[in-house]
């Protein structure tokens, strides 16, 4: 049995370094004095910390501006996606339909769409429609990428809080949209909250699109696509822009933690 | 789990065609035909379209394929994802397994392996690019214990197959977490009696593993392949950061003769190669791992 156990922790322990240890480093490099990230022999492990290089990437042209996008793409889309499919959701939570199973599976689907083979054509679409180069594209493309993940975390929300409470609002005299709002959502909120929460990360991470679909508007990480592969920007700019873009992740996924199942979990019955 | 209760709640009967549930689905319904369908015959009208002319035309395609890149692109992709997606899901697995076992800090070793989930490609990319650069911790660390000199290059197109090492690395680094939560979820899924009865016949622990969870854990198996082979074939920045052009892929195809030769016609007919295989190996696995019954 302690064999088994001693297994267990080792292989626990292997795969948490695995993980850990590059999220270590880029934090470390994110800190070092620039001369130090190109010094030979490299250590390991600077002498001093400093800012320098982090304020040096915050300065660069355009990343504060860029981040000031990703944040506004990121609540726009957060709206958006609650707007087109929480109502989808609580359907899908306390009707039985016609159609309902399909809806569910195509919903399903778009989980697998490619945003590569979303973002060539409505480039040349949003041309046309005034779109292209606005955040406002961006946050539509972004919104359709989220809308399914929104939909099975909301639904699951739904199907949790129990439809005998809103019913017996009903039974008292509220309204259906009364017992909804009285009932159902304040219970619904931490869970909500998930689901914006999951949002925002996807949309302030996607690069494809953002890349694709603007030219002065950058997003974060269109802008820092672009000056890695127009502008060959200096290694240091290059940690500091990994590190900055993932702080949020580790934030967000601790505090989604209890949902990280229903994300990506089977939830087609 | 929360999933699983689903059904209490819809078998409460409901008289006469309600007509409320259409309505709060119908936004979803029109933003995602909006937003995925048209998209998706667009991108096949500009693949075979003349832009001036409208007239049909292969010579988008024709194109594509007589460029350099295309034969690279193709291979580096599937051979990316051929060597990814499998590893992604064994220690994907491994990591399910772990947790499944409700070791004493199981929950801090969700939570840290799960982590990757919100790391986007472009920053993981960005993280091995400080390990595997030419002056990177891989060096220092190699330098350190007195086996090299001077640095070694791993990122140069002389080195084809440490860039491609490199790419299938970060990539097993960043996407296993979501091959292990949608494993995870599916294992949770699976009553503890089935695995208690093994065991009270007298199965192993690998026995039961084998025979009772793995057939049980088929469906979510099947939606973690799906899901990873296709998010595979749109690999972009990773590849970019880490071996810019050297590593063609078509995600990055499509991405440069957008950007770089703007032809969106050219690009579309990327994306509808995308599409396809995409679509293709969907079938594949749907139709070859068919497990109990195929849900997707």
């Amino acid at each position: 049995m302690t064999l088994r156990r001693l297994g267990i922790y080792s292989a626990a322990l292997v795969i948490s370094a695995w993980v850990a240890v590059p999220l270590l480093l880029i934090s470390i490099a994110a800190f070092t004095p620039r001369d130090v990230l190109y010094q030979w022999p490299r250590p390991l492990w600077p002498e001093q910390f400093t800012l320098e290089t982090m304020r040096f990437f915050l300065r660069f042209t355009g990343v504060w501006q860029s981040t000031l996008n990703s944040v506004f793409v990121a609540v726009l889309t957060i709206g958006l996606a609650f707007a087109i499919a929480a109502p989808a959701s609580y359907a899908l939570a306390r009707f039985r339909f016609r159609g309902r199973d399909s809806l569910q599976l195509a919903i399903l689907a778009t989980k697998m769409f490619p945003a590569t083979v979303l973002s060539i054509p409505l480039a040349v679409a949003f041309i046309r429609w005034h779109l292209y180069d606005t955040l406002l594209g961006v946050a539509l493309v972004h919104t359709a990428l989220s809308i399914p993940f929104v939909t099975v975390i909301v639904t699951s929300v739904f199907v949790g809080i129990s439809y005998e409470l809103e019913e017996a609002a009903m039974t008292l005299g509220s309204s259906r949209a009364q017992a909804f709002l009285r009932v159902t959502l304040p219970m619904a909120l931490p869970g909500l909250a998930a689901a914006g929460i999951f949002t925002f990360v996807l949309s302030w991470n996607e690069v494809f699109a953002a890349t694709i679909l603007t030219l002065n508007h950058r997003t974060l990480p269109a802008l820092i696509v672009d000056s890695v592969i127009g502008a060959g920007a200096p290694l240091h700019f290059r940690f500091a822009g990994g590190f900055f873009m993932i702080v949020p992740a580790l934030i967000i996924i601790f505090l989604i933690r209890r949902y990280l199942l229903t994300l990506w979990g089977v939830t087609v019955r | 789990m929360v999933v699983a209760e689903a059904d209490l709640v819809l078998d409460r009967p409901r008289p006469r065609v309600n007509w409320t549930p259409y309505v709060l689905v119908l936004p979803a319904f029109v933003f995602l035909g909006l937003f995925f369908i048209y998209p998706m015959v667009q991108a096949i009208w500009l693949a075979v379209t003349d832009p001036q002319s409208g007239a049909f035309t292969l010579s988008h395609f024709r194109r594509m394929s007589g460029d350099l890149y295309f034969r690279q692109a193709i291979r580096y992709t599937l051979t990316i994802t051929a060597l990814a997606v499998p590893l992604q899901v064994m220690l994907g697995l491994a990591i399910a397994l772990l947790v499944n076992t409700r070791f004493r800090g199981h929950s801090a070793f969700l939570y840290l392996t799960a982590v990757p989930i919100g790391i986007s490609d472009l920053a993981a990319g960005l993280i091995w690019l400080s390990i595997f650069t030419e002056r990177g911790y891989l060096n220092a660390v190699l330098q350190k214990l007195g086996l090299i000199e001077v640095p070694a290059i791993f990122l140069s197109v002389e080195r084809p197959d440490w860039l491609l090492g490199a790419v299938v690395l970060t990539e097993v680094w960043r996407a296993t977490a979501i091959v292990m939560v949608i494993l995870l979820a599916g294992l949770q899924l699976i009553p503890k009696d089935y695995a208690e009865t093994a065991s009270v016949f007298g199965a192993g622990r690998w026995q039961t593993l084998r025979h009772v969870i793995l057939p049980l854990l088929g469906p979510s198996l099947q939606t973690a392949l799906i899901i990873r082979t296709i998010l595979a074939f749109q690999l972009f920045a990773t590849v970019v950061i880490l071996a810019g052009r050297q590593i063609p892929v078509l995600a990055g195809e499509a991405y440069f003769w957008y950007s770089l030769y703007r032809s969106p016609n050219v690009a579309s007919a990327y994306a509808v190669l995308i599409l396809l295989f995409s679509g293709s190996i969907t079938w594949l696995y749907l139709r070859f791992l068919r497990p109990g019954e195929g849900r997707a």
